[in-house]
């Protein structure tokens, strides 16, 4: 999806941001922040004002300091790193599997003509409607997750690694045959270089993607982990550390979100698109 | 010919693949795993017949009219966002958290705040497939060619006319790339809202199918599941050729080296 944000009027030299200059990132920042306490304003007023009931939604500060004591707790810890293990597992292995496959069969076109019908039939499967299947197999292990999370996220790499072998430069590997370059020479120094940002975005939407279905995964089919903590406190009635939870796992995928943009312009520090953004 | 060898690719790995599976079930008695033709007979027995009308349409409807308002507002509030400079640096942390925020915990919160009716479940699917659409469009807009605004501004258009005419038009990729994440989390926040506390729709029929062994009526509400997807992307594939064909055909142009 980054193929998309490349405008077609990439000539131009890096566009002049109108009304830079002065200061703009510091107050734009003190604006944001600005924002983040509008909002806690805002919640904690319209609980406070009655307008909703406080059994339903705590003010902020009590949500705030339910968040705070339960950070000084085991359990919470435990449910944290139990979320994140499970979603790093699934990320990683199918961020290898959908790199390997990606990289086979994009370089042949028998193979991408054959396999196109029934990947564009697969992926689009909720990974969802796997959730009984995996609750029948696995119970209420984390295996069951790991296969909704395995699912969703493998073909969001895969498709951006199809996409990305698709889009070497014919005459760059043209060349590379002539010069007698292997296959293995190829894939190193022409395929995978050309691939990568497609790759990157690959990984940062199947993080994103894999976060959601870890969380789906624990909340519906249980099994320990923050979705699961959820659904406890969400039946037991403890609605406040039901919504200190629900910031959590927040917090977890704006910092999935960040770690995933600083990896990838760290692997993509020699590319244009990168380039270009530090120059302007 | 041509056309021969084509029906070949699309056709030849989907029939290995059932002409395997049946195959390997053919004498099996695994209890998970039912033979395609068994499966295909329950297909027609489960889904088609009054449990259409009662599980499938109303869980179709809400994803629609939950996708469809996601995209509406989400393409407004975007549109308004990424144009007014300090609303979008007052906002945008905030934006990136709900983002960030999986949706799916959204079920027990509305559910508290609402109850469990279809508002809710419409409501779940708004709130948790605006995001990306908002987003997107906000990128959008902003990535839009300055020296084209400036040249539509000097040209006297209003508001109404830079809008229509050149900002919508070339945020439209963009916005395209999260109707396309937004329909994805839709489904997904279908099926979850009525797992998660409901007495019909799809979800929960193919929950109740698996709580009581029904394996193979299990599986096929997982392939209807699986159908539904794969029809929402490609009514999505068409309306997207359709609305930016002027897009691909400048893309073409440009690979076409």
């Amino acid at each position: 999806m980054t193929s998309v944000t490349a405008s077609p009027s990439a000539d131009t030299p890096a566009p002049p941001r109108r009304a830079g200059g002065r200061g703009a990132p510091l107050s734009s920042a003190a604006l944001g922040l600005l924002g983040i306490v509008g909002f806690l304003v805002t919640w904690e007023l319209v609980v406070r004002s009655g307008l909703v009931e406080e059994r339903f939604l705590p003010t902020a500060s009590t949500v705030l300091g339910e968040l705070r004591s339960l950070a000084g707790t085991s359990d919470f810890w435990a449910s944290v790193r139990e979320t994140v293990t499970t979603w790093a597992i699934g990320l990683a292995i199918s961020a290898a599997a959908g790199v390997a496959l990606g990289l086979v069969i994009g370089q042949s076109r028998f193979l991408r003509r054959a396999t196109n019908s029934t990947i564009e039939f697969l992926r689009p499967i909720p990974s969802v409607a796997l959730i009984p299947l995996a609750s029948l197999l696995y119970g209420t292990s984390m295996q069951s997750t790991l296969l909704l999370v395995l699912y969703a996220s493998f073909w969001q790499v895969l498709i951006q690694v199809l996409y990305g072998v698709g889009d070497v430069d014919p005459v760059a590997s043209d060349t590379a045959r002539s010069y007698g370059l292997g296959w293995a020479a190829r894939v190193r120094y022409l395929v995978w270089p050309s691939a990568l940002p497609y790759v990157m975005t690959g990984l940062r939407l199947g993080a994103a993607v894999a976060l959601i279905l870890t969380i789906t995964g624990e909340l519906i089919i249980g099994g320990g982990g923050l979705g699961t903590a959820i659904a406890l406190a969400n039946s037991g009635g403890a609605t406040a550390q039901m919504y200190a939870l629900i910031l959590m796992t927040g917090f977890i995928g704006v910092a999935i979100n960040l770690v995933a943009r600083l990896v990838e312009r760290r692997a993509l520090r020699w590319h244009v698109s990168v380039r270009r953004e530090e120059v302007a | 010919m041509r056309i021969l060898t084509r029906v070949a690719y699309v056709l030849g790995l989907p029939v290995v693949l059932v002409l395997l599976w049946w195959v390997l079930t053919i004498d099996s008695t695994n209890f998970f795993v039912p033979e395609p033709g068994e499966l295909a007979a329950t297909f027609v027995d489960t889904w088609i017949g009054p449990r259409f009308r009662e599980d499938v349409l109303p869980s179709v409807a809400r994803f629609t009219v939950g996708t469809l308002l996601a995209i509406v507002l989400g393409v407004a509030a975007g549109l308004l966002i990424g144009s007014v400079r300090w609303l979008r640096s007052l906002l945008e942390p905030m934006l990136e958290f709900f983002r960030a925020l999986p949706p799916p915990v959204l079920v027990p919160v509305l559910m508290l705040l609402i109850g469990v009716d279809n508002r809710m479940k419409v409501l779940v699917i708004v709130f948790g497939a605006i995001w990306p659409v908002l987003l997107n469009t906000v990128e959008g807009v902003r990535a839009v060619d300055p020296v084209l605004v400036d040249t539509a501004r000097t040209y006297g258009l209003t508001r109404l006319t830079r809008l229509r005419t050149l900002v919508l038009p070339s945020a439209a990729p963009q916005i395209a790339a999260g109707v396309r994440q937004a329909l994805s989390i839709g489904l997904i926040l279908m099926v979850i809202s009525e797992m998660f506390a409901s007495s019909s729709g799809l979800g929960f029929t193919i929950v109740v199918f698996q709580r009581s062994f029904a394996v193979v009526e299990m599986w096929s509400g997982i392939v209807l599941l699986g159908l539904i997807g794969v029809a929402v992307s490609i009514v999505f594939q068409a309306c997207e050729r359709r609305v930016l064909h002027w897009y691909y055909g400048q893309k073409e142009v440009q690979h076409g080296r």
